[in-house]
């Protein structure tokens, strides 16, 4: 066995070692019906250990593809993806140790499992660097970066499990609506790992020859059935599905149908289990937090953004601007991926304004929490993939 | 408005809610309430007080929480709205207009109206640094208003505090003590890093009072940044220029004076996936080439003091470098970036002077296309006088040829040819493709011989002396944020009456948790009474009449 082997074995055991935490740290949660805590202390130590286990081996993975490629594992969409579950549990796991909360392990551990699923959708092969980022500031920037995002989305969890339990099912009401929006959008993810995993191993593939925006003959390969044309498209692959709808140029079908498939693919999956439930996700999810101690998450959702927030501010702006002015002379250029950096700090400096000078915590803090937390995945998700900038790569 | 004498004499500011000195509250509405809100100690703010002239107003607006998130987010909308299209210096176009057609051609309507507010340009706009220009008004004016108030009132502050204020606080204990009580509580206190002040029958102790300066370093951190971006509009602090050179080249370095560079040549570098980059192969064949190295060997002149300008003959060596990305060349305050380049540029072009029916030539001429002559005269006295030059031609408006760029990429030469058969002369414009005769049909042509090529690297010369200044903001604003959310300020006012009870108040700024702690330790080593958490009381007894009513 290579060790680009090893390393990618040890993310696969990683990834199963969550897989079984989660259910360990659910079956805590929930024989712990009583609402005394020995049970779940006990359940909870040991959906711990298998956590632990699981964050050993992918800092194994980490390490050991550092090896290999030779740079900090974190220079593309799948290892920086990779990166941000390992942080988040990593996360996890020092906020368990202080307040011992399993429910937060059975939610943070499933968004760990799609974070890293999805990562796994990008081309994972070992890439070398562009003169840009031949630099130790690579490390340095990104390391910190991914750190302090794993942090932050711990308060968005927390925020989450108190959504959960102080939320009325029972009634109408805006805030009901949009946290099952926020249950469709996980499903969506999982959606778009359902159907690229699908379309992947079936090896489904279809050349197109394209006009492009700036009037040039290009192609592009689907690697999903062509819902949606490029520019001007002429098929190149025999008997591949023929788009139903051609897009102008500044539209990018390829990704666009991605997109359609993954949430049409999500969809039929939360459309089946709201029909063989017969409840909403968060309605199903509820008996879960019912003995969590609103006070505690709350504390524990203001506690990582006091930890996370300073790391952020370091490395998304402090380093980021160090090693711009090193790389393209200048350290603020206004491109995308540094106006979203500034975006999140900002917004993370509204929460704590709010909270210490105008006492928004429990409720307004939990959303607040969560709505960073979807800044956070907009600027590593979007801002790579659709809005094109100097820091778009894979 | 009066100076407000508290009875223990000590004499507060007009607005002053709790006593500086003894914590007495001072109004009544004060006096009514369960619990002190020691956010500022209750002291007198100026927002809070003064609200007749302008100047207050003004004062007060941005001394709010509520105006200053309010400005944060509005900030927040606007960068993000910045990034639905490419702001301007992204888009391939040089001239306001091309830029304007630009977004029109690829994004359409949307584009025309993303340009036509300003958003093109979103980051330099008035009404965009004005709102940077809010925040930091009001980062000073807010800062300013708690931080001076606050500051007094922790100098101010008295060991003995009023009953009524101790009753107050969110920690209260109150029950029996030893006649040692004090002194065993005393030394715990010192054991656990507080410092301990005695007055009487009472003691005062604290614990990380600084960090309570914490967010006004980081303000002031902010503010110092903020003002080092503003500094870069001065002339000199900053210099932003473009130096294309060509291999072989010598050129004075713009706005570095004195300073003279030539360009050894350009080197690219591609992965090739072979040796050593064996494991990047299947990279490599997934998207083509990778670049790995962008590098312009360049030799630095310094031109002696006195010399003339323009004057190289006794330029000094002063250093051989290599510039490649991530590793600018720093000299005298200035640096040199790779930030592009241009391979195989057209260095010169050659022609023959052709007569167009019999195709005899009357000689060759060279143009260098970055410097031209305007005379190129032949051996039999023929002249190719050249009228205009368009390195980068890009067609014709109002008749007149147009240049794109000053690169020559593609040439377009205003000739005139005078030949002894030909003395008044004759006009042709030419190109790389074409040639067009203006004035009528011409008798001789410039026939295309050939091109000799080099490439051309692309550098940025920076000086940016306002570096240290934004550097120390981001240090201090660091600082101010660790120093005010890892660190918390605790207190414990002890007081021992005349029967030998014992009073005692907690307080920190955060971090109840941790106040608990400390407080455990003291009331287990000196015997105190029992603490409880009013605030937890409070909320435990609404839980219970809420649930009542259910």
């Amino acid at each position: 066995m290579t060790l680009a082997d090893i390393s990618s074995n040890l993310l696969f055991v990683a990834f199963i070692a969550y897989l079984i935490a989660t259910f360990v740290f659910g079956g805590a949660v929930k024989g712990n019906k009583k609402g005394t805590y020995r049970s779940e202390q006990r359940w909870g130590k040991v959906a711990i250990t298998i956590t632990v286990i699981g964050f050993v081996a992918q800092l194994g993975y980490f390490i050991t593809r550092w090896m290999v490629t030779g740079h900090a594992p974190i220079s593309n969409m799948f290892e920086f993806t990779t990166a941000f579950g390992m942080t988040l549990v990593g996360g996890f796991i020092i906020l368990y140790a202080l307040y011992k909360t399993a429910v937060l392990g059975m939610i943070v551990l499933p968004i760990a499992l799609l974070i890293i699923a999805y990562a796994s959708m990008f081309p994972s092969e070992v890439s070398p660097l562009i003169p840009a980022l031949q630099t130790n500031w690579l490390a340095i920037h990104v390391i910190t970066v991914v750190i302090a995002e794993g942090i932050l989305a711990i308060s968005a969890a927390a925020g989450l499990i108190y959504l959960l339990k102080v939320i009325d099912q029972k009634k109408k009401s805006k805030q009901r609506f949009w946290l099952e929006a926020i249950m469709y959008s996980l499903v969506l993810v999982l959606g778009f790992v359902v159907t690229s995993t699908f379309f992947t191993l079936t090896n489904y593939e279809a050349d197109f020859a394209y006009v492009n925006k700036d009037g040039q003959p290009s192609e592009i390969t689907y690697n999903m059935p062509a819902i949606f044309g490029m520019n001007e498209f002429e098929p190149m692959t025999d008997g591949a599905f023929t788009p139903l709808l051609e897009m102008p140029p500044i539209v990018h079908a390829g990704k666009l149908t991605t997109v359609l498939w993954s949430v049409a693919v999500g969809t039929v999956l939360y459309a089946l289990i709201r029909l063989i439930f017969r409840k909403r996700i968060s309605e199903m999810l509820q008996p879960f937090t019912k003995n969590v101690n609103l006070q505690l998450m709350d504390e524990i959702n203001y506690r990582s953004i006091i930890i996370g927030f300073p790391i952020f501010s370091l490395g998304a702006l402090i380093f980021a601007m160090i090693w711009a002015q090193i790389a393209w002379s200048r350290f603020w250029g206004w491109d995308p991926k540094e106006v979203w950096a500034l975006v999140t700090f900002l917004f993370y400096a509204a929460y704590l304004h709010l909270r210490l000078g105008r006492g928004w915590a429990g409720e307004k803090s939990a959303w607040l929490a969560v709505i960073g937390f979807v800044i956070i995945m907009f600027n590593l998700v979007a801002v790579n993939l659709i809005i094109a900038g100097l820091h778009s790569y894979a | 408005m009066d100076k407000l004498i508290c009875k223990c004499g000590h004499e507060n500011p007009p607005g002053t809610v709790l006593c500086e000195s003894c914590g007495r509250p001072l109004n009544e509405q004060e006096q009514n309430k369960q619990l002190a809100d020691m956010r500022y100690e209750g002291t007198a703010r100026r927002s809070q007080t003064y609200n007749k002239s302008i100047i207050d107003k003004i004062w007060n607006f941005f001394s709010s929480v509520k105006v200053g998130v309010g400005i944060i987010i509005v900030l927040l909308i606007a960068a993000a709205l910045g990034t639905i299209l490419p702001q301007k210096q992204y888009v391939p176009a040089t001239t306001e207009a091309d830029i304007e057609a630009y977004y029109t051609d690829i994004y359409g309507s949307v584009g025309t109206v993303y340009h036509a507010l300003g958003f093109h340009d979103l980051y330099n706009s008035f009404w965009f640094i004005g709102l940077v220009g809010m925040l930091a008004i009001s980062l000073i004016i807010a800062s300013l208003d708690r931080f001076v108030p606050l500051y007094r009132s922790l100098k101010n502050q008295r060991v003995l505090r009023h009953s009524s204020f101790m009753r107050k606080q969110r920690i209260l204990a109150e029950g029996p003590g030893d006649t040692d009580t004090l002194k065993k509580a005393e030394e715990k206190l010192a054991d656990l890093k507080y410092k301990v002040s005695t007055d009487k029958n009472g003691l005062l102790a604290e614990k990380g009072r600084f960090s309570r300066w914490g967010p006004y370093v980081n303000h002031i951190g902010l503010i110092i940044f903020l003002f080092g971006v503003m500094l870069r509009m001065m002339p000199g602090f900053y210099v932003d220029e473009t130096l294309w050179i060509r291999e072989g080249e010598t050129r004075a370095i713009p706005d570095a004076p004195g300073y003279v560079l030539e360009s050894k040549g350009f080197t690219l570098e591609t992965y090739t996936g072979e040796g050593e980059e064996e494991k990047f192969g299947e990279a490599i064949d997934r998207v083509g080439t990778v670049a790995k190295n962008y590098q312009t060997d360049v030799v630095l002149y310094k031109i002696p003091e006195g010399a003339l300008p323009g004057d190289t003959a006794d330029m000094e060596m002063v250093e051989e470098h290599a510039i490649r990305v991530n590793q600018p060349f720093k000299f005298d305050g200035y640096a040199l970036y790779q930030m592009d380049f241009q391979q195989d540029e057209l260095k010169t072009m050659s022609f023959a002077l052709q007569n167009k029916e019999t195709g005899e030539s009357r000689g060759d001429l060279t143009i260098d296309l970055v410097n031209p002559e305007t005379n190129y005269e032949l051996e039999d006295g023929s002249v190719v006088e050249l009228l205009g030059y368009y390195p980068d031609f890009s067609g014709f408006e109002n008749g007149e040829p147009q240049t794109a760029t000053p690169l020559p990429k593609n040439p377009g030469f205003l000739v005139k040819m005078t030949t002894p058969d030909t003395p008044d002369g004759e006009t042709s414009f030419i190109t790389i493709q074409n040639t067009v005769e203006p004035l009528g049909d011409n008798d001789y042509k410039l026939a295309f011989q050939g091109v000799e090529t080099r490439d051309a690297s692309g550098l940025t010369v920076r000086k940016d002396r306002t570096l240290p200044i934004l550097g120390l903001g981001g240090l201090i604003f660091m600082i101010g944020v660790a120093q005010g959310m890892y660190f918390n300020h605790r207190r414990f006012w002890i007081q021992q009456q005349a029967d030998g009870s014992i009073l005692l108040a907690g307080h920190t700024n955060k971090n109840w948790f941790g106040l608990k702690k400390d407080l455990d330790q003291v009331t287990e080593h000196a015997s105190l009474p029992a603490y409880r958490d009013q605030q937890e009381d409070m909320e435990a007894q609404e839980k219970r009449e809420g649930e009542q009513l259910t």
